[in-house]
């Protein structure tokens, strides 16, 4: 059993405890390699099936080659998906593109409150319907009570502190220096009403790991990560305005695992090209335990 | 090394998850990846060990020492190696690391990441939740400062977590003046301690982590120390192999059933714990007992594997196929079988804000078991950082670990610490918090033994059917479920049995009451009339049931004024399907009904019942479905 193999029986260990401990548990499907891996793993997990939806917020800024490849998977996959976004915010242009606030606040906005109102179900959710090839309002608006993240520990610092079943409170919040313990993969499934549990099924996972594992398994990744012959290419998958291409010449899979192991990227922070990052001085900190993922 | 230009190096950039690469890239196996987790007292200087392993092996991002040197001196504060992993704000601010953190790193021998962890007695909880998922640990001692309550502490729950591979570097030699003496007693000490709780530490090793002596450079002013440094003492551990020559053990997970796209599978799904499971292997689950064989091991994206070994997510499909639940083990039935039992004697560390107590309800999991429990006796309390022990304690405080007895509310299956680690372990949880780890020493036979063996027995020789107990719900539409109307002496529990039964059947329910009388005065003819009977007579009225229930039928009984002793014998008897209704407002036994059915209305009593009988997955209404019989083992179904 090498390495990639630990990983990813852990992962669908994880998401096979999840499954029972939560009435309502969702998956976030940011379209990005990360969150597919782990859509990938779900599938491992129940066997080709993914038996909960699939929550995408849409920032409406998305690079919109996303929004095509995420809708051809859903229906060649029979996913269940949802997407909900902040309107009120959009439809006041309360954006950066449109100039009227920050990076950060744009975040906050189309983001981290998007995902907690959409995941409260106080917002509209609207649902893929598989017979129309059409989303439409979804009439389920129970809050998820548990919502498996794709979050990996060396992405970032913040990131490296979680646990697999990381518990927010009522407001959505984090507590860093409060954390439950975990151990013997007994992880928290008990939780107090109003409050939920965020998964991360690829906390060990390293950016490294993840191209690997999408090599070996073959999994369809978005083709914005490759080179189409412009000499660059994404990294790490965002909102079009606040993302930028990455100087690089890989055009496979296998060529970014050569790029990332030894290459030029070896010593570059992966979300170089998010310009949020830089915005939150100190490690996407206040972003994450105000919700952000 | 050269300085980055500014826009390549993101503000945010944590050096503390950067990966390292060696020079040695091509020759690093990519399968080996050892997790050692850091330990010590507070400023010993781990995180000082850390950043020097970072920056000796050989490949912080470019610049960023250089940067950090920078930030310092502005800041007109002297530069120090922990300042690599100080990754979040709050830590830099309070001078201690307070969260489990990963660091990666290579060597010509094989990936690491390091688990940082804290030292603060505060942060213990972080210190186990980073111990658990490491194979080796490093232990730091100040040689100054000497062995502290934490630098034991730690120690003992090393051991108890199981990780037998310790690295123990006395640190700060520098402020010793890099002398042998204080190493040698310090050594001498702490071996000492080791002894006593049978650990073994596979080194010591004299260091100066912010000089950096022996960490990756091998030190002249420490040349009286002939071992290796820390990199290669790191070199020179083993990855443990997975358990394959374990028993069996494979706690069920789940058992899916997920029809979208025509799928007919019945997939028991688990990760094995120790040992091998093949096609055709006869399995047996426990506590219930049950048995069946292999008839596939079931995989996404690849053909199916003829055998599952240790370490593996995995999942197979059955011959005969069994009403299998969450929380059950599954072994072979040519294997030692586990214990199963609802007492146990446990060595068990606290890290509760309040203190663990008798009589307070707690929840046990082990494995994917999850079973009510509550302290029985507590037999010793030990202090983990001087191994002193109290008797006659009637609580246990945060940071103690204890020597107690618990009794469960069910049955549980699992082994012994010293048969198999691995389904030895459980965590306590008090509320909605994991408050406590232990291991279990020992079984400890309950008054449900001789029932649970003639149980046993039974199942063993049970002539089966052809007929599935799945295709039986499926056709009727309902689980099998014994309900059990008890209550007080004049309460008319016959009554509202009778009633739900009709009801049921009215509703194209397959039910049947099954009165006491009928049995007592012919199945137990030969015992009527003698005294402590009763046992017997509930005992028999079980193994009916277990008939009944067999035959896919929900089952209505009455019974005056059952004990939780005696529901426990029938829930023995009809492995697990049962459950209780008290009629009246107060319980006059230690009975925990499932149920309390107040004196309202007869419309009232029944649409509750139908209701409790709806929850539990019994009725369900359509066709049976995956989502619709899914059990959610939150919080709340434990009670």
């Amino acid at each position: 059993m090498n390495h990639l193999d630990e990983l990813e029986h852990r992962s669908v260990h994880i998401l096979r405890e999840a499954y029972p401990a939560f009435r309502n548990l969702c998956m976030l499907w940011s379209i990005g390699k990360d969150s597919t891996v782990l859509l990938w793993l779900a599938r491992k997990a129940f066997f080709g099936h993914v038996p909960f939806p699939l929550i995408h917020i849409d920032t409406s800024f998305k690079i919109p080659e996303m929004i095509a490849y995420r809708d051809k998977l859903v229906a060649a996959w029979g996913l269940n998906l949802i997407y909900g976004q902040n309107a009120e915010a959009l439809k006041d242009r309360r954006t950066f593109p449109h100039g009227q606030v920050d990076r950060l606040t744009c975040c906050q906005l189309l983001k981290s409150e998007a995902l907690k109102h959409t995941l409260s179900g106080e917002w509209p959710r609207y649902r893929f319907n598989h017979a129309t090839n059409d989303y439409e309002p979804d009439r389920n608006r129970e809050p998820f009570t548990g919502v498996i993240v794709g979050a990996r520990a060396d992405e970032e610092g913040s990131r490296s502190k979680e646990r697999y079943f990381s518990p927010r409170n009522n407001e959505n919040l984090w507590d860093v220096a409060d954390q439950p313990p975990e151990f013997w993969q007994q992880y928290k499934t008990e939780f107090a009403p109003g409050t939920h549990v965020r998964i991360h099924p690829l906390l060990d996972w390293t950016e490294l790991n993840i191209w690997e594992y999408i090599e070996r398994e073959r999994i369809p990744v978005i083709g914005l990560y490759f080179d189409p012959g412009s000499g660059t290419r994404y990294r790490s998958l965002g909102c079009g305005p606040c993302t930028a291409a990455i100087p690089s010449e890989a055009r496979s899979v296998g060529e970014i695992i050569h790029e990332l192991s030894t290459g030029r990227l070896a010593h570059v922070a992966e979300r170089s090209g998010r310009a949020q990052d830089a915005a939150d001085h100190g490690g996407l900190e206040t972003l994450r335990r105000s919700g952000y993922m | 090394m050269s300085v980055l230009p500014v826009s390549n190096i993101a503000s945010h950039e944590c050096l503390s998850n950067h990966r390292i690469s060696s020079t040695f890239d091509e020759a690093v196996p990519e399968a080996d990846c050892l997790s050692v987790v850091i330990t010590g007292h507070v400023d010993h200087g781990k995180s000082t060990v850390i950043g020097r392993l970072l920056a000796d092996a050989g490949g912080l991002p470019e610049g960023k020492l250089d940067q950090l040197r920078g930030e310092c001196e502005r800041n007109a504060k002297p530069f120090e190696y922990a300042f690599l992993l100080d990754a979040l704000r709050d830590e830099q601010a309070q001078g201690i690391t307070i969260d489990a953190a990963r660091v990666f790193f290579k060597t010509a021998q094989r990936r690491y990441m390091i688990i940082d962890a804290p030292g603060h007695v505060e942060f213990l909880k972080n210190m186990i939740t980073g111990a658990s998922r490491a194979e080796a640990a490093l232990l730091v001692i100040d040689a100054k400062e000497g062995i502290k309550e934490n630098s034991r502490r730690h120690g003992y729950l090393l051991s108890v977590l199981g990780i037998s591979q310790i690295l123990v570097l006395v640190n700060k030699m520098d402020l010793v003046a890099y002398q042998r003496a204080p190493f040698e007693e310090t050594v001498a000490e702490y071996a000492g301690f080791l002894d006593q709780i049978g650990v073994h530490a596979a080194q010591f090793i004299p260091v100066a982590a912010q000089p950096g002596d022996n960490i990756a450079r091998r030190s002249d002013r420490l040349a009286w120390y002939a071992g290796p440094t820390v990199l290669e003492a790191l070199d020179r551990l083993r990855s443990e192999p997975p358990p394959t020559s374990t028993p069996l053990r494979m706690p069920v997970q789940d058992v899916y059933k997920f029809t979208e796209r025509n799928d007919t599978r019945r997939i028991v799904a688990g990760t094995i714990e120790t040992g091998r499971l093949r096609i055709g292997d006869e399995v047996v689950f426990h506590p219930s007992g049950k048995r069946s064989h292999v008839r596939t091991i079931e995989a996404f994206n690849r053909p199916s594997p003829l055998e599952a070994i240790a370490g593996e997510a995995t999942g197979f499909t059955l011959t005969e196929e069994l009403y299998v639940t969450r929380g059950e083990i599954a072994t072979r039935a040519d294997e030692p079988p586990p214990a199963v039992t609802t007492r146990i004697r446990v060595t068990l560390f606290w890290l509760g804000r309040q203190p663990l107590l008798p009589n307070r309800p707690y929840v046990v999991k082990l494995g994917t078991a999850k079973v009510q429990a509550r302290v029985d006796i507590i037999h010793r309390v030990l202090d983990a950082s001087t191994l002193g022990v109290a008797l006659d304690r009637d609580r246990v405080e945060r940071h103690e670990v204890c020597e107690c007895s618990l009794a469960l509310s069910r049955p549980l299956a699992f082994d012994t610490v010293t048969t198999n680690k691995a389904t030895s372990r459980f965590v306590i949880v008090d509320e909605y918090e994991i408050c406590g780890g232990g291991i279990v020493q020992e079984a400890l036979p309950d008054r449900q033994a001789h029932v649970r063996e003639k149980v046993l027995q039974r199942d063993l020789l049970w002539d089966p059917s052809h007929v599935s107990d799945e295709r039986r719900a499926e056709r009727y539409g309902q689980c099998p479920q014994l309900l059990i109307v008890t209550g007080e002496e004049h309460a008319d529990r016959k009554g509202v049995a009778r009633e739900l039964e009709a009801r049921l059947f009215d509703r194209g329910r397959f039910v049947y009451f099954l009165g006491m009388g009928n049995v007592v005065h012919g199945v137990d003819s030969d015992i009527s009339g003698s005294s402590g009977s009763r046992g017997e007579h509930l005992r028999r009225l079980g193994e009916i049931a277990n008939i009944l229930l067999d035959a896919g039928l929900i089952v209505v009984a009455a019974a005056a004024a059952l004990s939780a002793q005696e529901v426990e014998m029938i829930r023995t008897t009809v492995r697990q399907r049962v459950v209780t209704a008290w009629l009246g407002d107060h319980v006059s036994t230690d009975l925990a009904p499932d149920l309390l059915l107040p004196n309202t209305t007869a419309d009232d009593r029944m649409s509750r019942l139908k209701e409790h009988l709806q929850n539990r997955g019994a009725m369900f209404s359509g066709s049976m479905h995956a989502k619709s019989t899914r059990p959610v083992t939150g919080a709340d179904d434990v009670a």
